[in-house]
């Protein structure tokens, strides 16, 4: 609160556009020019391209400050440095998406061919297998834990809008909040505890993966469902009790059907959350090298896992198994957006008219 | 309103089978998340038990359970921290970016763009921060052991990997981001209207505008959205699990190749040789973690929940 008590005059003086454009030309000329003589001297090895685009942002954000401090006092000044750093931070952040998902493009390629997507890796040392067995298993494990977690989430998340009144209400709420941050490794240790007290030690199956997920995915959905049954306008209700239509098919057929748009969004969301986990299937689920379609007995193999033992135990053809390993990733990467965005088109098209 | 209506209904036809199945059914549904909590609790201390009681001559080469775990909290911690140290300037900064200074069209663009982040699985993080980042940052690291070396943070000798804790921090800040990002952007898109065009009218720029207005009113937020950003880098498995050149120490040291590991890493990559009494052990460490991350998450719920009696007098 102290900025403003004595605030001097800020300056009639302004910084026209025009210069602003040169000292970020003169600033990524001098950042380049120094990377360029650097690599030219041998001194850093070839032109780093993400180097000199950082140096020139800092170097345009400093420029920028002093030519504002003289010309348009201290307080332009400063907001001309805030702006700069905010915007550089967001930039900055980029990067690593950037990176990310062109490394995973480019390693990812060479074995996105037909033969990934059709064979497991049974007997396969060294070139050739693919990763048909995890991405079943994915696919099953995922299945098995979104049919455990939506009646649980929704249910749950309707009871706390509709129903639920007082202490039960408020605990529920509360340890939903304390479930969102339950580690994922701590949730697959709980379903191994489980499994194992209950059928015996080392025990490893598709299942108890289904299990450790749900445990991630039910506050999610309890989550995103409460948001969006909040949002049913109160009137809708009222209406139709009017009509004497009971409370539960004034649930079914009123406040969900408006809220589908959402409720659907938030379950595509949470999928996507838990698809990519591994923590908890290295544990209970454990890997395979061969198909495995019965979610009740035995290891089974799951993309993110696939991705992690494909680096982590390299055959003696190493190349090959890091060429899998990044082609796991680049499918997953393909998911998990795929999810993410039928996610948000499903809320724009299924979206109430009236609350858009 | 709907609550009294609900009653009177009710009133009027009572025994409906459908509306007692239902609500029935909801409140099971809701009770069953209380059950498997308690679920959680009970059997990780059950299954963790045998590792507390064992005779420390039998834990891990005679070392005893506390000596073993104790290195691993220190590990998870500092890493945890280390993150929140980079990720925090950049997520308000970034939120800031966003709610404030970005053109409004763009807005929503930019920060979907952010929770994009979020979306990538922790194993891909884990071979992008080992095949990528860890090469790319050595140089750097070994520059800084030349010439601030004298710093005891930047103590060498210098990993010739990039696999350092350093690394690590950086991959989780990345991870990390999208959550503190997306609370704090929330909370100051929340800001009164009112105060920020008063500060405006005032003759403020944007930035003493945010300074005044904003960033006051944003600030139990920022804290609990650190908190929740701490409890996310705390549990993180995988993306240490695989960057990290672990060992069982307790150092500062950030750039070294001997790095303490964390809980969560340390379970993933012992846990499918383990066993007997090593798998209670490993048990009992996630146990350890459950209640630090639990108390974490605790802490930052009850910053927001506070934060919402407030709002109501705003």
């Amino acid at each position: 609160m102290t900025a403003l008590v004595v605030p001097a005059p800020t300056s009639a003086r302004h910084l026209s556009k025009a210069v602003m454009w040169i000292t970020a030309g003169v600033s990524a000329l001098v950042a380049f020019g120094i990377f360029a003589v650097l690599s030219a001297a041998g001194i850093s090895e070839g032109f780093n391209i993400v180097a000199a685009v950082f140096v020139s942002a800092i170097l345009f954000v400093l420029l920028s400050y002093v030519l504002s401090r003289i010309v348009e006092g201290r307080r332009k000044a400063s907001d001309r440095l805030a702006t700069g750093l905010v915007t550089t931070a967001f930039i900055v952040a980029l990067l690593p998406l950037v990176s990310l998902v062109s490394t995973a493009f480019v390693n990812g390629l060479p074995r996105l061919d037909p033969l990934f997507f059709s064979s497991s890796m049974r007997n396969v040392v060294g070139q050739g297998g693919g990763g048909l067995h995890a991405i079943i298993g994915t696919l099953e494990i995922t299945l098995a834990a979104t049919v455990i977690s939506v009646p649980i989430g929704i249910m749950t998340a309707i009871y706390l809008v509709e129903y639920g009144t007082g202490r039960l209400a408020r605990a529920i709420t509360f340890f939903v909040d304390v479930m969102t941050g339950i580690p994922s490794i701590v949730a697959g240790l709980f379903a191994f505890a489980l499994f194992a007290i209950v059928l015996g030690p080392g025990i490893r199956f598709g299942i108890g993966g289904a299990v450790a997920l749900s445990i991630l995915m039910i506050p999610v959905v309890v989550r995103s469902t409460e948001e969006m049954l909040k949002l049913v306008p109160n009137e809708l209700r009222e209406a139709s009790y009017a009509l004497g239509v009971p409370k539960w098919l004034t649930i079914v057929k009123i406040v969900i059907p408006t809220a589908i748009g959402g409720i659907i969004t938030g379950v595509m969301l949470s999928i996507s959350r838990i698809i990519g986990e591994t923590a908890p299937l290295l544990i209970i689920v454990g890997m395979s090298t061969s198909m495995n379609y019965n979610l009740f007995s035995d290891r089974m193999a799951t993309l993110p896992v696939f991705v992690y033992t494909q680096y982590a135990s390299q055959g003696s053809d190493a190349q090959a198994y890091i060429d899998r390993a990044w082609t796991g990733a680049l499918v997953l990467i393909f998911i998990v957006m795929a999810l993410n965005l039928i996610a948000r088109l499903v809320s724009k098209l299924l979206a109430p008219k009236g609350l858009r | 309103m709907a609550i009294e209506v609900q009653e009177s209904t009710q009133a009027k036809a009572p025994g409906r089978m459908g509306d007692k199945v239902f609500s029935t059914s909801s409140l099971v549904a809701g009770s069953l998340i209380l059950a498997v909590l308690a679920a959680v609790a009970i059997f990780l201390v059950a299954q963790s038990l045998p590792a507390f009681l064992a005779d420390p001559a039998d834990v891990n080469d005679g070392q005893g359970f506390w000596t073993y775990v104790i290195p691993l909290v220190f590990g998870t911690i500092w890493a945890a921290a280390l993150a929140l140290v980079i990720a925090l300037p950049f997520a308000i900064g970034i939120a800031l970016f966003i709610s404030h200074f970005a053109p409004r069209k763009l807005a929503q663009g930019l920060g979907y763009v952010i929770d994009l982040l979020a979306a990538v699985p922790s194993v891909v993080f884990g071979l992008w921060g080992i095949t990528v980042l860890a090469p790319a940052v050595q140089p750097f690291y070994s520059w800084l052991v030349d010439n601030l070396g004298w710093i005891p943070l930047f103590a060498g000798p210098v990993s010739g990997t990039g696999r350092s804790i350093l690394t690590v921090a950086v991959v989780l800040a990345v991870m990390i981001l999208p959550i503190i990002t997306a609370l704090s952007r929330e909370i100051f898109l929340q800001t009164p209207r009112l105060h920020e065009e008063a500060a405006l009218a005032l003759g403020a720029t944007r930035w003493e505008m945010i300074k005044v207005a904003v960033l006051p009113f944003g600030r139990p937020g920022i804290i609990s959205a650190t908190m929740l950003g701490l409890g996310r880098a705390l549990g993180e498995t995988m993306a240490v699990a695989m960057v990290l050149s672990p060992s069982v120490i307790i150092s500062f040291a950030l750039i070294q190749s001997q790095n303490p590991t964390t809980i969560a890493a340390n379970i993933a990559l012992n846990f499918p040789e383990a066993h007997d009494l090593g798998v209670n052990v490993l048990i009992a460490t996630g146990l350890i973690l459950f209640l630090i991350t639990l108390l974490v998450n605790s802490l930052a719920r009850m910053v927001i929940n506070r934060r919402k009696a407030f709002s109501g007098a705003n």
